[in-house]
């Protein structure tokens, strides 16, 4: 009889066609990022002048205006988005995941909502009211950072609701059966077990933001809200000089930064505190 | 104090009742804001009146004076005009991309959760890699690589092609394939949980009544992964159905046109074609509400599951 755990050989062929497929041209955009020349097709050598090159010879990411800016602006709207809705999703979850009376229903449904609505559908309404009921917020800045955390809410409510359920409420009332108020329960037992699902939820809000296109591109202003995804989508097609790789590859660095932060923190903190990992895998599904 | 933990005010864990939705409460105000009000403001200005003078749309938020002009014009170029061949080139593409990502997507997420051995690790973050590198990243990679002198015709010319197509130019098969290069990460990664979570003793339990590898597939492990399947393709299709910048990018003709491009040219792109842009974005939540639907049960299911 064969070996019935024997070698799939062309599930292995399939996957490796399919990892090269899915890699390769993103890793011929890097390279070409890092060109000497200006073809993004022709080889001409090493060279980091896309990045940091001189202003009079190149543009680069570093001194070209249009496309520091937009590293400037994606920065800026991530932090201020991570600043905000994490901690409004820590509460929410903490509230959803307790609050048992006739309203919890209905927020909960409301939570959910953001994550399955298409996010074209998000940018038409948000542009929408911003245009014609609260026409004080001006587009740009504000009007993207008040999107962002509209989006990112819930996926905070969702790590950190995983993470809640994990641990149960026996250590609350363990301290509260040894005398701590329940104010002191939450600063002192639950805040501290929710540690990983904190710094995780920073790292993903940050993360979603400075990837997010639709969103960002649906509010905004002017030249200076430009972010470094609307400035790939305007210039890809516009014959563009290797800096347009390199701005992209700052992109992914920063992001993958922020993932392997999310990662790790939270694997060593649920080590410290103990506690299972899956919320991580459930943000890994609600992610496009 | 331990008297007071007995009564109604306080619930088990002896906060106030106020405290839990207190904590709730501005995160509800936030998405009743700025998800719910703006939701609501698409049927307003989709069912509301064009100001005769500044020709811009004009909300109405009392559904008693709603007025169906626009909504009853979108509706018939939806059902006869130029719209309607875009609704069908949308469902097209969409349908299309859809099936090459499960014909692709399936076997190696199958391969890398239950096949991949001692490297298993290493495939996997190989097929996470996607996820974190940015999509108009991956998009700008593939219009250099097809650019009149990019990588594709390079190598065509090498094996002696001398005429090549404008691929960036309204070809659907480029479109199609840019559709299943960006969201095919998405369906494989659920998939792979679902497949992941297959407990090896029910394939073991298949081989010991006598099953072949074949009969141990059909009858065991993809029933077992169809839910898999099924949140995958829920997870790329919502997407995939208002997806404008693919098509955009890969093509910009108005042979390539999805809905997504209509809604971002009258929305983004003209300043009084608002209410136009918002019937359609209601014409688009009615293609995926059945999608919607699914996903929201499924999700609540989840919480529900994990909450027990």
């Amino acid at each position: 009889m064969r070996n019935q755990w024997g070698k799939p050989r062309g599930l292995v062929l399939v996957t490796a066609l399919y990892v090269l497929w899915s890699l390769i041209p993103v890793a011929i955009a890097i390279q070409f990022s890092f060109n000497a020349g200006r073809s993004r097709s022709t080889w001409q050598g090493f060279s980091t002048q896309w990045y940091v090159g001189d202003p009079e010879a190149a543009s680069s990411v570093f001194y070209d205006p249009s496309l520091r800016s937009a590293l400037n602006q994606s920065l800026k709207l991530a932090v201020l988005t991570m600043l905000v809705a994490a901690p409004l999703g820590v509460a929410l979850a903490i509230g959803l995941a307790r609050w048992r009376g006739r309203g919890a229903k209905p927020s909960n449904f409301l939570m959910l909502f953001p994550l399955v609505t298409p996010e074209i559908v998000m940018g038409v309404a948000l542009f929408l009211v911003f245009d014609n009921l609260y026409d004080f917020v001006p587009f740009g800045t504000w009007a993207q950072f008040l999107g962002h955390v509209t989006f990112s809410v819930s996926f905070v409510v969702i790590i950190v609701r995983g993470r809640l359920f994990a641990i149960g409420r026996d250590y609350e009332e363990a301290a509260m059966d040894l005398g701590a108020s329940p104010w002191e329960a939450m600063r002192r037992v639950l805040l501290p077990l929710l540690t990983p699902a904190l710094v995780a939820s920073f790292a993903i809000v940050f993360a979603l933001s400075i990837d997010d296109f639709v969103i960002s591109q649906f509010l905004i202003g002017g030249a200076n809200s430009v972010t470094i995804p609307v400035r790939l989508y305007s210039g890809a097609r516009l014959a563009p000089p290797p800096s347009l790789n390199a701005l992209a590859t700052v992109l992914m660095v920063v992001t993958i930064g922020a993932v392997v932060v999310a990662g790790l923190g939270y694997k060593a903190l649920t080590r410290r505190f103990g506690g299972d990992d899956s919320a991580l895998e459930t943000v890994g599904r609600f992610e496009i | 104090m331990p008297t007071n933990l007995q009564s109604a005010e306080y619930d088990t864990v002896g906060q106030k009742r106020w405290v839990w939705p207190g904590f709730a409460i501005p995160g509800v105000v936030w998405l009743c804001l700025l998800f719910l009000v703006p939701f609501y403001a698409i049927f307003a200005i989709a069912l509301g009146r064009i100001d005769p003078i500044l020709l811009r749309p004009v909300p109405e938020w009392n559904p008693v004076y709603w007025d169906p002009t626009v909504f009853a014009e979108v509706a018939a170029d939806l059902f006869g005009g130029q719209l309607g061949l875009v609704a069908l080139r949308t469902i097209g593409y969409v349908f299309a991309a859809s099936a090459l990502c499960v014909l692709i997507g399936y076997p190696v997420a199958y391969f890398v959760s239950r096949k991949a051995g001692r490297w298993r690790w290493l495939w996997l973050l190989l097929i996470l890699a996607p996820f974190w590198i940015n999509y108009l990243m991956r998009m700008m990679s593939w219009v250099n690589l097809l650019s009149p002198d990019g990588q594709v015709n390079q190598i065509l010319s090498f094996f002696g092609v001398s005429s090549f197509p404008d691929w960036l130019s309204g070809q659907h098969l480029v479109v199609i394939l840019g559709l299943v290069y960006g969201y095919i990460p998405f369906f494989i990664v659920p998939l792979f949980a679902a497949l992941d979570r297959i407990d090896d003793a029910t394939l073991e339990a298949s081989r010991d009544l006598g099953a072949s590898n074949l009969q141990t597939f059909w009858r065991v492990t993809w029933p077992l992964s169809r839910n898999g399947v099924l949140g995958g393709l829920v997870i790329i299709m919502l997407p995939m159905f208002g997806d404008y910048y693919t098509p955009n990018l890969l093509s910009g003709s108005p042979r390539t046109r999805m809905l997504g491009n209509s809604i971002d040219q009258f929305i983004n792109q003209t300043t009084s074609q608002g209410s136009r842009g918002a019937a359609l974005t209601i014409v688009l939540m009615m293609f995926v509400a059945g999608l919607m639907a699914y996903y929201l049960v499924t999700i609540n299911r989840a919480a529900e599951e994990a909450r027990r």
